[in-house]
């Protein structure tokens, strides 16, 4: 029995795969099933689930509501469809402006010399090392009308005789993104620094020696082969951002409600778990639909593969 | 064209600091010229500063010390992506992520060439190295060797002053090293382009080369035709770097115009009518040096010169050659000796023990400086 183990390589693969699929079934697939069902449920007025089938939740979801002010039985409010659009359009955002600060960095730390380099990674590395909430709360902390970038400016306008009104950052949208940003920038630096790091120097060498300055060989060598790098960034961060809720919950309050804030409200909060389910369930459609239409054009960050 | 001189070296040195901290003279005052449309290799063993002397040339390091002359003129600090040259990397460096076109193709871009013309020269730069068809290939789809030549018309395609190439072949089986060999060769003729050829293979020197510079820690050695190399090295390093040789101590006895006696204590003998180098003197220290194939074992006492009695100690049958290993008065002697005659006559071989008689010709018996 032991012989054909060793000489059929399907089972092998199946035994290898064996502990990681029981844990995705137990703990990924289960869950999702369960939601799904309770999604189609409706909440007892004590906030439990009663297990039915109403379409009820998704109905409410497009944004047709039954408490209606003028008696209605029913009458149209997009308010949910405008926070997933909200949370889509934050996402979008950050994962641009985190590429945009990330690659010039991780340029930067690819091309430094290697016993800088590791430095250089460990200080991308060390806030990751404080609890996400904390270093979210830090942000509160520096963005409040008394925090620490009012007194900075403050103290300028001073030593400039310019009269300061302390700004009004926190609970704002640009709140929301610098804190976005800023959590999720490492998990862009790292995979654009690992597939800058893997092109050989000779590449930018034959480059140079074929007539391509600096510049033309950014454009016409790095940038292609470090492209995987942006690729598995991009997916590290989008999906991530589209779920959160803890950063547009300390640095949004009530004025910044992304589709994590609705889910996480909806359960603990409004006591409603078959809503947010439902909610859950259309966020997550709506990720891989991005994500499929986003790796077929990019690949998953792959190696360039030859077609 | 711009003189005689293709590239120049003047007495350049590179230094580089070691990861210990040590300075390293990687190139150590190399003076060479390489002339136009010659094929030009440098020769030396691992470490011996033949890829840092490229790297000069094609600007991607500069020189501690002295100048470099390309077509007559000091290239100084001038980056790469303004020298005529173009390098053959010994990795090929091709760009994965374009097609065998793409990279042809991207030096003339960067020249701002017309899509026609790069079209054109493409085209006729793939059938130079019998690529045509392979266009729209990416390089990982391409063989081993296939890659090679992508890499020599991508550099080719520039049509450069002098083409650079480091261990173009290393990383090719023997077959095919040999068949790139003779093609890189006709290439170079075809198109009367400078090559300047990086190799410690000292066969493949031999074979391409229109003149060698050997090398050894950062210094040459000698340069020469691939014939003057090996029939009258310069020095004992040369000597023993090239091919094989049987050397021996001795001291020059006397020394006229165009012959010299040499007494080799070990052989107890002088050897007379040896060709005379130059820079040595009268009485001073040398190495006599004699090529094992150079060597004549005769059967009947004759009247020659540099006649000696040994006995064989063993012999080895190679195919092409029997090597006789022979005690000749104290020293030891290696001939190596053509098969021009079948040996599957038991009486044509030598049996040890035997005793010979051997001629060491004088033209072919070198005195070299000791170093
Ligand atoms: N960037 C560098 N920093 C420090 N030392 C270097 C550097 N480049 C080369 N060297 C040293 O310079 C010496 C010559 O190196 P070089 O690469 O020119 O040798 P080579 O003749 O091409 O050898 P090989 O046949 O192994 O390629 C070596 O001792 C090498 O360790
Ligand atoms: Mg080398």
């Amino acid at each position: 029995m032991f012989q054909r183990l060793r000489e059929n390589k399907s089972v092998q693969g199946t035994l290898l795969a064996l502990p990681t699929m029981i844990w995705l079934s137990v703990l990924l697939i289960l869950p999702l099933l369960l939601t799904l069902v309770i999604s189609f449920g409706r909440r007892s007025p004590d906030g439990n689930v009663i297990f039915t089938f109403t379409l009820d939740n998704y109905i409410r979801l497009l944004g047709y509501h039954t408490n209606c002010a003028g008696g209605q039985a029913r009458c149209f409010d997009p308010i949910y469809a405008t926070i997933l659009w909200r949370s889509l359009v934050l996402a979008f955002n950050t994962t641009v402006l985190v590429i945009l600060l990330g690659y010039p960095l991780a340029y930067f730390i690819a091309r430094a010399h290697p016993k800088k380099r590791n430095l250089y990674l460990f200080m991308v590395l060390i806030p990751l090392w404080t609890n996400f909430v904390i270093r979210v709360y830090a942000w509160m902390m520096l963005l409040r009308k008394e925090g620490g970038i009012n007194i900075a400016l403050g103290w300028f306008a001073n030593l400039l005789g310019i009269p300061f009104q302390p700004l009004e950052m926190l609970y704002t949208p640009g709140a929301v993104l610098v804190g976005m940003v800023y959590e999720f920038l490492p998990f862009m630096i790292l995979p654009i620094f690992t597939s800058l790091e893997k092109i050989d120097n000779s590449l930018y060498e034959a480059a140079a020696d074929l007539g391509a300055n600096a510049i033309r060989t950014f454009l016409r060598v790095t940038l292609p082969l470090s492209m995987p790098g942006v690729v598995a960034g991009t997916i590290l961060v989008f999906i991530p951002v589209m779920g959160t809720f803890i950063v547009s919950d300390i640095l949004g309050g009530r004025q910044v409600i992304l589709v994590g804030n609705l889910i996480q409200r909806q359960y603990l909060d409004a006591r409603d778990p078959t809503f947010g389910a439902a909610a859950a369930l259309i966020l997550m459609v709506m990720t891989l639909i991005v994500t499929y239409f986003y790796t077929r054009r990019f690949g998953f960050g792959e190696e360039i593969v030859a077609v | 064209m711009a003189g005689e001189f293709a590239v120049e070296l003047r007495d350049v040195v590179k230094n580089f600091i070691t990861p210990e901290g040590s300075e390293l003279a990687a190139v150590d005052h190399v003076t060479m010229q390489i002339r136009n449309g010659e094929f030009f290799s440098m020769l030396g063993s691992s470490g011996c500063g033949k890829t840092t002397s490229l790297r000069m040339i094609a600007g991607f390091e500069w020189p501690t010390e002295g100048e470099i002359y390309i077509e007559g003129k000091a290239v100084g600090h001038t980056p790469p992506f303004q020298r005529k040259v173009n390098t053959v990397f010994q990795n090929y460096a091709l760009f994965q992520h374009m097609t065998v076109f793409e990279n042809v193709a991207f030096g003339l871009e960067m020249e701002g060439a017309a899509k026609e013309e790069i079209k054109k020269r493409v085209a006729k730069a793939l059938e130079m190295v019998q690529l045509t068809g392979m266009e729209r290939r990416r390089p990982r789809q391409l063989s081993g060797g296939q890659q090679q030549r992508v890499a020599v018309a991508r550099a080719l395609v520039k049509i450069p002053d002098v083409l650079l190439l480091d261990e173009p072949l290393g990383a090719l089986d023997l077959k095919l090293r040999k068949e790139m060999q003779l093609e890189l060769k006709a290439l170079q003729q075809q198109l009367g382009i400078t090559f300047v050829y990086v190799t410690h293979d000292q066969e493949e020197a031999l074979t391409m080369s229109d003149r060698i510079a050997v090398m050894s820690k950062g210094a040459v050695r000698q340069i020469g035709t691939p014939v003057e190399i090996y029939e009258r090295p310069s020095n004992r390093f040369v000597a023993d770097f090239i091919g094989e040789a049987n050397f021996f101590d001795g001291r020059i006895k006397s020394l006229a115009k165009d012959e010299a006696l040499v007494y080799v204590p070990a052989l107890n003998a002088d050897l007379t009518g040896l060709p005379v180098s130059d820079g040595l003197v009268n009485g001073e220290e040398v190495v006599v040096s004699i090529r094992p194939e150079k060597v004549r074992i005769t059967a009947e006492e004759t009247m020659n010169t540099n006649l000696f009695r040994g006995k064989v100690t063993n012999t080895v049958y190679i195919g092409t050659d029997t090597h006789v290993y022979l005690d000749v008065c104290n020293a030891k002697l290696k001939v190596y000796e053509q098969n021009r005659i079948s040996r599957l006559d038991p009486g044509s071989f030598y049996t040890v023990g035997q005793e010979v008689l051997l001629i060491l010709p004088p033209e072919n018996t070198l005195f070299l400086k000791k170093d």
